[in-house]
């Protein structure tokens, strides 16, 4: 076994080697532009591009032309909320989405709020799902788009996704959900959850970074969005630019493997998760799990160590590559907005790791790191003022802080 | 982000963990923080009657690794020193000596409040125990 051991995996994939072997050639003897029609570079370069919309529709029940390619989730993000908001003005100014989406939907929400639209951010039920009579009483006359994610890339809560897009549908508004932690992980298919657009990327399905795609249905109803950028149309016209061929052969091949290995994959990794949670909650008391484990990515594991600081657990298990919740290893300094929309409590917040097993653990990597956890969160407690004050029966919801 | 060597050998080897009798008179017991904000420091000095010395320092920690090694290095500072030098510690001695970053200066600041905290306490218990020293009415 090799250390430091890759758990973050919904931060990012290690690109599975058959992929990289499919993209290869398209870096050098193919290199021809898709867009060429007049020759035979052009013409290999598009059929290279036409068999990965085929493979990447074939993964979520879609038709290849209903794809486009862009330059992964942010971009595909914006483009729906953005190109639906703008083609259908209209008809309508508001748009609802939930308070636990990733930035690229909230901020994308907020630029359109500056610009005369309304916004609903719908907030979360505790284990993490949404509440289907909040949003059924979000929608108005004016609603053109709901967007929610099929599941979330902290928690791994996985949201009730054909209900909303049945609700949706029967209303005339336009769904759209963020997929890029579901695509490949669990089974998703536009049909039957009502999906109207869906936003994916390759570098969550072991495929390489910087290139994703959206899907735009194109019957019942047809959906039409407003291209962000200028340019030479393509992709029906909805996003300019030259395509990224390598990038494309190498999604679509990561979804050709995700679609053969999926059942099993998740199988395996959802055993591997189990025996993590297992050992972590037999071994130490007061482990909390954060979001439902009932509808959840089968390789997501959200868990607060009560009394232990994120940031500090993280330094001493710095052979693992985790994630945490905590403040201190944000930017912003604030912990995680997610955990705080399931209104855990700041303090809950600050002590959640997030692991994210993938297709490349070992079960002798999750064992070490299982030990390693327990070992750290034991020795941190040793030295936790809080954890000494809860076993004295303190209250600590009940003492007045010096907060600074 | 990277940690100092410092950070990292506080981290690893804390000084002076544990805590003292909060009932005794001679010991002083500061918290500072709160769960909320992600750090909580509990620091306690114990005061030597006799000569007026700290002998002893003890920390408890919930926070980030610079937080820890901010409180494990105070109660390092603190042996030995009078309750008027310890009071003259300033949070500056603690970046400079950690190498902390901008971002971490607060751990310092924690340690600097934590410290004169447990002084404070430290001197109002002296207060209450000693009235008969210092005659209440001239």
């Amino acid at each position: 076994m090799k250390t430091p051991i890759y758990l973050d995996n919904h931060a990012t994939t290690p690109m599975d080697p058959r992929v990289l072997d499919a993209m290869l050639p398209y870096f050098t003897e193919k290199f021809g532009n898709a867009a060429s029609r007049n020759h035979s570079f052009g013409w290999e370069s598009e059929v290279a591009v036409e068999n990965a919309r085929k493979q990447i529709a074939s993964l979520i029940g879609a038709s290849p032309k209903e794809i486009i390619f862009t330059s992964g989730a942010t971009e595909s993000n914006n483009l729906a909320i953005k190109g639906v908001a703008e083609m259908y003005a209209e008809r309508g100014n508001h748009i609802i989405t939930a308070a636990t989406e990733h930035k690229a939907v909230l901020d994308t929400c907020k630029h359109l709020e500056k610009r005369g639209y309304r916004v609903t951010y719908l907030p979360l039920q505790q284990n993490g799902l949404i509440d289907l009579e909040m949003l059924k009483a979000a929608f108005t006359d004016k609603t053109i788009l709901v967007t929610i994610m099929y599941a979330n890339n902290e928690i791994g809560v996985i949201q009730p996704i054909a209900e909303i897009g049945r609700m949706c549908k029967e209303r005339g508004v336009l769904f759209h959900t963020d997929a890029v932690q579901a695509v490949g992980k669990v089974p998703v298919n536009v049909i039957a959850d009502n999906i109207d657009i869906l936003s994916l990327t390759g570098h969550k399905i072991y495929g390489p970074k910087g290139v994703g795609a959206l899907y735009v249905r194109r019957r019942n109803p047809r959906v039409q969005i407003t291209s962000q950028m200028d340019g030479g149309g393509h992709e029906r016209g909805m996003r300019s630019g030259t395509l990224n061929v390598p990038g494309i052969v190498g999604l679509g091949e990561a979804c050709a493997i995700a679609q053969k290995e999926m059942a099993e994959e998740a199988k395996r990794l959802g055993y591997l998760r189990d025996k993590l949670r297992n050992k972590l909650e037999a071994e130490l008391d007061e482990v909390y799990i954060n979001g439902t484990m009932e509808h959840h990515l089968p390789n997501n594991l959200n868990i607060s160590f009560a009394y232990v600081e994120g940031e500090s657990l993280l330094m001493g298990i710095n052979d693992i590559a985790v994630s945490s919740g905590s403040a201190c290893t944000s930017a912003t300094l604030e912990p995680s907005y997610v955990l705080k929309a399931l209104g855990a409590g700041d303090d809950i917040a600050h002590s959640s790791i997030r692991f994210g097993l993938g297709r490349f653990n070992t079960e002798e990597e999750v064992d070490y790191a299982a030990a390693k956890v327990i070992d750290v969160v034991r020795k941190l407690r040793e030295l936790s003022p809080l954890y000494e004050m809860a076993k004295e029966g303190v209250d600590l919801s009940k003492v007045q802080w010096a907060a600074h | 982000m990277a940690y100092s060597d410092k950070v990292l050998d506080h981290y690893n080897n804390p000084r002076n963990v544990g805590s003292l009798d909060k009932k005794d008179p001679n010991v002083g017991t500061g918290m500072v923080g709160a769960p909320e904000c992600g750090d909580v420091m509990k620091l306690q000095i114990k005061v030597n009657e006799q000569t007026g010395l700290i002998e002893d320092a003890k920390f408890k920690t919930f926070g980030c690794g610079s937080a820890i090694a901010s409180s494990s290095l105070a109660t390092e500072m603190l042996k030995g020193k009078t309750v008027d030098e310890a009071l003259a510690i300033q949070n500056t001695v603690i970046v400079n000596e950690l190498s902390l970053p901008p971002v971490k200066i607060h751990c310092s600041v924690l340690a600097e409040d934590a410290i004169k905290a447990a002084i404070s306490d430290y001197k109002q218990k002296q207060a209450a125990h000693k009235p008969a020293l210092e005659p209440a009415v001239a």
